[in-house]
C-alpha cells in the first residue's frame, strides 16, 4: 500500500475498518481505488473477518445533490454500487434487495448528507443480505440512522450519525455484520444498538452523548473492540431484554475500549430499556453469559466503571430467560476516578461499605463461574462468588473477530449443487403457489400435472436420459412463459391467473418440478 | 364496515335463537341416520402441503428456503418461518374439516367451531367478543386461525402450547360449545357416519377423544395464508406493492412506530406476550390477561401478539373488540404510552409503546400496507353437510 493511499485511507475513512471505494469519472477528483484491508489490526475488524473487503462487481449508479437516493437503489441490483455526492437528501432510503453497496463519497470534506428535518422516521432501513452503508453524515431522524430488519453479511462504516430519535445504528435480525469507523452522538437511546443477531464486531467507532454508547441486546458472538465511549450517560451495555423471541446474550467480548466519563444527564423516553441507566455507568451487565472485559480503560464514570446483575433489573418478567449472569471474566483493565459521584441508589448500596464513593466493579451477587484477575487494585462491591481468572485460559486474545470466515447464508441449503437448489426451488413453490389449484391426476381447480405434461412432453418412450433431460428444460421454459402470461385455453376450467410476480429462474424450477412429478420420469424424481 | 347499532340488534337476535334451540332436549338429527351418502374422505393433501410415500400430509412453501436466527422463524422479509404443525394424513385433515363445521361437538347440536372460526370471516366471526352456546357473549374475541400452524402459544393469554390443549377450552367451557367429555363421545360414537369414517382413518373400532382433538389439529395446521402480496413483495416482486403500500410498510416497519418489532415478519406476530394497555370496551372491567395464567404481575393486562395476516377480514380489534376499524386500532399507538390504562391501574407497559407522533397520513399509509397481507386463496371448501346431519351451525352468529 502506498503512502498517499494510506494517508487518504486515515483521513477518509475517519479511522474505519478498512475501505472500499471505486472507480470515479474522469476529471473526478481525490477518490482513489482502494480495495484492500487496513493492515491495522486493532480497525481491521479483529483484523481477520471477510466482510467488505472483496471488491463490488457490478454497476456504478451515482447520485448528486437534488437527485434521490432511492431511485438508484429500486433500479439496482446485486453488486451494485450507489454512489451518493456530496448535498443534502431529505428521504428514507430502503433496501429490499441483496448486494447493495450504497456508498457516500466524500469530496474535499464534504459529505452526502442524509437530512430527516426531525420529521423523517429513519434514514436507511434494509432487509437485503450483503448491504454496505458508508460514508454518509445522517441528521435529526425521528427513528433511527441505519436500521436492519434480517440481512446477512452487513457492513455499516464510517458514518456520522447524530441526533437520532431512537437509535444510530441498528441491526437486528442479522447474523454475520460489522459496524465500524462511525461517529455517533446524541442519540436519545443508544447510539449502536446490536439486536437479536449472531456474529457481529462494532470495532473503533466513537459514541457520545447520547442515553447509552453500544449496546449489545439478545445476541450471540459479539466482539466490542477499540471503540472511544465517552460522555453518555452508559458506556457498553450486554443485556437480554424481557418479551423477545430470541432469549439469550452470550459470547460477548468487550476489549481494548475507552469507556470514558459516561455521566451524561438520563435523557431516555419514559419506559425505555435504558431509561433505568444510572448516569455515570460504564459497562453494564444484565443477565447475559459469557462475557469477557479485557484490556479497556474505563475512568471518569461517576456510579461505577462495571456493574452486573440479573434480570431484576427490568420491571417486566420473561419466563423463558435463565436470568443469572454467568461466567463473566474480568481480565486486566485500567479502571480509576470511578463513583466519584454515584448515582442516589448506588450511594445507598456503598452505604453499606462505609463509603460514599461508587465502586469500580459492583456485582448484585446473581449468576456462577465468574471471575477477575488481581482484583485488589479495585474499589468492589458484591464479589465474592468470582474466583480469580486464570489468565491463559481465560484471555480473548485468541478471538481476533465474531464474524465469520465464510458469509452466512440467505438460504438452507448450504453448499448445495444448482441442480439441488433448483429442485428445492421448485418444490416449494410448485407445493406452496401451485398446489392450490394443480393435482396430480385429477382437476382441482386448474387442470391435473397429468394432463400438463402430456401437453407439454411428447413421448419419451426410448429416449435417452440426456434427451429427456432436454425435452423437460424445454417443456419448463415454456411453461414458465405461459404462466407468466396465461391465456385462457380450457373453456371449462377458470382462467390461470398470472404467476409473473415470480422470477423465470422460480417458475422454470416449479415448472420442472411440476413435471417431474410425472411417473414417466423417475431420473428426475428424487423425493423418497 | 360495522356500526355499533346493527351490532347490538344482531346479539339480542342471537340470544333468542339459541335460547330457542338450547330448548330442544335432543337434538333431532343424533336420533335418526343421516340421509346424505356416504362421505368420504380426500386422498390428496390441501394446498401447501405434499404427500409423503408413508401417506403423510408434509408442509411445503418458499418461506422455508431461508434461514432465520436460531430457527426462531421470525425477523424479516426473506427469513424462514417455524416449524409447521404437519404430519397428518389427507383423510385425518378432511376428517378433521368435517368435525370442525359439525354442530355435534357442542353441547345442544346448536354450534361448531365454525360458528366463532369461520372462513368466510377470516377464520373469526367479526365479533367484538363472540357469542357462545347460552347466548351470551365471552369476555374476548375469536382469534383467527390462518397460520396457528406456526404457533406455539394459544389463547389471548397464552396459557395453551398446542391445538390440543387449546381445544378444551371452547369444547368444554360451559359458556362457549359447552361440552362435557362424556358427553361430546357418547354424541359420536353414535353417529354411524363417524364410527366408519373414524375407523377408516385410525383403524379403531370406537371413537377417542384424542382421536378427535388430533384430527381437528390437522384440519386447523392446515390453514395457511402465505401468498399475500406482500408476500410477492418480500419474495422479490417489489411490482406486488403500490408506491402507497410501500410507503406504509415502511411506516409500519419504522422505529418510530415500530410495529414490525413485535408484528414481525413473516408470520407478523413475534409469538410473545406484550402489556400495551389498550381499554376495554365502555363498561367492561379491565382484562387482567396474562397474570391470570401464572399470576405474574408484571404480565398484567399482557396478551399474545396476534398475527396481522388477513387482518382486514378480522374486525373489530384487540382482545375484547375495543377498535371498530384497522384505522382505530393503529390510531391506539399513537396516543400516547399508557393513556388508556386508568388512574387506578399499574402495568408494565411494553418499552416499544412509546409517543410516535405518527401523521395522519402516515396512520392512513399503514391502513394501506395491512391490506397487503390477504390471502385466502387456500380456503378450504364447506362441507355442504356434516355427518352427524345436523343442519351446519350458521355461518356465524351474527348472521341470523
Amino acid at each position: 500500500m502506498n503512502k498517499m493511499i494510506k494517508w487518504a485511507l486515515v483521513l477518509v475513512a475517519v479511522g474505519g475498518a478498512f475501505y472500499f471505494g471505486f472507480n470515479l469519472k474522469e476529471g473526478q477528483s481525490t477518490r482513489g481505488v482502494i480495495v484492500t484491508t487496513s493492515d491495522n489490526p486493532l480497525f481491521a475488524g479483529g483484523s481477520e473477518t471477510t466482510l467488505g473487503t472483496t471488491a463490488s462487481t457490478g454497476k456504478v449508479i451515482e447520485v448528486r445533490d437534488g437527485e434521490n437516493i432511492q431511485n438508484a437503489v429500486n433500479v439496482a441490483n446485486a453488486g451494485d454500487t450507489v454512489a451518493v455526492y456530496p448535498g443534502t437528501y431529505k428521504e428514507t432510503v430502503y433496501v429490499d434487495k441483496d448486494g447493495i453497496t450504497l456508498s457516500g463519497v466524500i469530496v474535499g470534506g464534504e459529505w452526502p448528507k442524509l437530512d430527516g428535518e426531525g420529521v423523517k422516521n429513519d434514514a436507511i432501513l434494509y432487509s437485503g443480505n450483503n448491504v454496505t452503508v458508508e460514508n454518509f453524515h445522517i441528521s435529526k431522524y425521528k427513528g433511527n440512522g441505519v436500521f436492519g430488519q434480517a440481512g446477512n453479511n452487513f457492513v455499516i462504516r464510517n458514518n456520522i450519525v447524530d441526533d437520532a430519535g431512537v437509535y444510530g445504528i441498528f441491526p437486528q435480525y442479522g447474523k454475520n455484520g460489522i459496524i465500524s469507523g462511525n461517529v455517533l452522538s446524541n442519540i436519545a437511546d443508544a447510539a449502536i444498538y446490536v439486536g437479536m443477531s449472531d456474529n457481529i464486531d462494532v470495532i473503533a467507532n466513537e459514541v457520545f452523548d447520547s442515553v447509552a454508547g453500544i449496546e449489545i441486546e439478545n445476541t450471540r458472538h459479539a466482539l466490542v473492540e477499540g471503540n472511544y465511549v465517552h460522555d453518555n450517560t452508559g458506556g457498553i451495555l450486554v443485556f437480554i431484554m424481557p418479551g423477545l423471541p430470541l432469549k439469550t446474550t452470550y459470547d460477548v467480548i468487550i476489549r481494548r475500549n475507552f469507556i470514558v466519563n459516561n455521566n451524561h444527564p438520563n435523557f431516555g423516553a419514559p419506559g425505555s430499556a435504558v431509561a433505568g441507566i444510572p448516569a455515570g455507568s460504564g459497562i453494564v451487565i444484565v443477565a447475559s453469559d459469557d462475557v469477557v472485559i479485557e484490556d479497556n480503560i474505563i475512568t471518569g464514570n461517576n456510579s461505577y466503571g462495571i456493574g452486573t446483575t440479573d434480570f431484576g433489573f427490568f420491571k417486566s418478567n420473561d419466563k423463558d430467560v435463565e436470568p443469572n449472569p454467568d461466567r463473566l471474566v474480568i481480565l486486566n483493565n485500567v479502571m480509576s476516578n470511578n463513583g466519584e459521584d454515584a448515582a442516589p441508589l448506588i450511594k445507598s448500596l456503598m452505604a453499606l461499605q462505609m463509603t460514599s464513593k461508587g465502586p469500580d466493579i459492583a456485582d448484585s451477587g446473581a449468576g456462577v463461574d465468574k471471575c477477575i484477575l488481581n482484583p485488589g487494585q479495585y474499589r468492589t462491591v458484591g464479589l465474592s462468588n468470582y474466583y480469580t481468572c486464570d489468565f491463559a485460559s481465560s484471555t480473548s486474545y485468541a478471538t481476533r473477530t465474531m464474524t465469520l470466515s465464510e458469509p452466512a447464508p440467505a438460504f438452507k441449503l448450504e453448499g448445495a449443487s444448482a441442480e439441488d437448489f433448483e429442485r428445492e426451488l421448485g418444490r416449494h413453490t410448485y407445493y406452496g403457489i401451485c398446489s392450490g389449484c394443480h393435482l396430480d391426476d385429477d382437476v382441482l381447480i386448474g387442470p391435473s400435472v397429468a394432463e400438463i405434461q402430456d401437453q407439454y412432453l411428447g413421448d419419451l418412450e426410448g429416449m435417452s436420459t440426456a434427451d429427456v433431460r432436454e425435452e423437460v428444460d424445454y417443456a419448463a421454459k415454456a411453461i414458465s412463459d405461459y404462466i407468466a402470461n396465461p391465456v385462457r385455453v380450457r373453456e371449462h376450467l377458470p382462467p390461470m391467473p398470472t404467476q409473473n410476480y415470480l422470477s423465470e429462474q422460480t417458475r422454470v424450477a416449479a415448472a420442472k418440478f411440476m413435471l417431474s412429478r410425472n411417473k414417466k420420469l423417475p431420473m428426475l424424481r428424487k423425493e423418497k | 364496515m360495522w356500526q355499533v347499532g346493527p351490532k347490538i340488534k344482531h346479539a339480542s337476535a342471537v340470544i333468542t335463537a339459541s335460547f330457542f334451540v338450547g330448548a330442544m332436549t335432543v337434538p333431532a338429527a343424533y336420533v335418526k341416520p343421516s340421509d346424505d351418502p356416504a362421505f368420504t374422505l380426500k386422498t390428496h393433501c390441501p394446498p401447501s402441503f405434499h404427500l409423503t410415500e408413508d401417506n403423510s400430509c408434509q408442509f411445503s412453501n418458499m418461506y422455508m428456503m431461508y434461514k432465520s436466527l436460531e430457527n426462531v422463524g421470525t425477523g424479516g422479509l426473506r427469513k424462514g418461518i417455524p416449524d409447521p404443525r404437519d404430519g397428518f394424513t389427507p383423510q385425518e385433515i378432511d376428517l378433521g374439516r368435517y368435525l370442525f363445521f359439525d354442530p355435534a361437538l357442542s353441547k345442544d347440536g346448536s354450534m361448531s367451531c365454525a360458528s366463532c372460526h369461520d372462513p368466510d370471516m377470516g377464520f373469526a366471526d367479526n365479533r367484538a367478543r363472540s357469542i357462545g352456546i347460552t347466548g351470551e357473549e365471552v369476555s374476548r374475541s375469536a382469534p383467527t386461525l390462518w397460520n396457528s400452524s406456526f404457533l406455539n402459544i394459544y389463547f389471548w393469554d397464552g396459557r395453551a402450547a398446542s391445538y390440543e390443549e387449546q381445544m378444551l377450552g371452547p369444547l368444554y367451557a360451559e359458556n362457549e360449545m359447552g361440552n362435557t367429555r362424556e358427553h361430546l363421545l357418547e354424541t359420536l360414537n353414535g353417529i354411524p357416519e363417524y364410527i366408519r369414517l373414524f375407523k377408516q382413518v385410525y383403524d379403531s373400532d370406537g371413537i377417542s377423544l384424542d382421536q378427535v382433538y388430533t384430527a381437528l389439529a390437522a384440519f386447523e395446521g392446515s390453514l395457511i395464508s402465505l401468498n399475500s402480496r406482500y408476500d410477492q413483495y418480500a419474495h422479490g416482486y417489489h411490482a406486488a406493492l403500490s408506491e402507497k403500500e410501500i410507503a406504509g410498510l415502511n411506516v409500519f416497519r419504522s422505529f418510530v412506530a415500530r410495529c414490525a418489532e413485535c408484528h414481525t415478519p413473516p408470520l407478523f406476530t413475534n409469538q410473545q406476550i406484550a402489556v400495551i394497555g389498550t381499554p376495554e370496551p365502555e363498561g367492561m372491567r379491565r382484562d387482567i390477561g396474562a397474570e391470570a395464567v401464572d399470576g405474574d404481575k408484571t404480565l398484567r393486562g399482557g396478551f399474545k401478539v396476534p398475527t396481522l395476516r388477513n387482518i382486514t377480514k378480522t374486525t373489530p380489534y384487540m382482545h375484547s373488540g375495543r377498535f371498530e376499524t384497522l384505522r382505530d386500532a393503529i390510531e391506539f399507538y399513537n396516543k400516547g404510552r399508557g393513556h388508556a390504562v386508568g388512574k387506578d391501574e399499574e402495568l408494565e407497559i411494553h418499552w416499544h409503546i412509546h409517543e410516535p407522533d405518527l401523521t395522519d397520513d402516515e396512520l392512513d399509509l399503514i391502513v394501506a400496507f395491512l391490506g397487503t397481507l390477504t390471502d385466502e386463496n387456500f380456503k378450504p371448501e364447506t362441507p355442504k353437510s356434516v355427518p352427524s346431519g345436523l343442519p351446519l351451525a350458521p355461518a356465524s352468529a351474527n348472521d341470523i
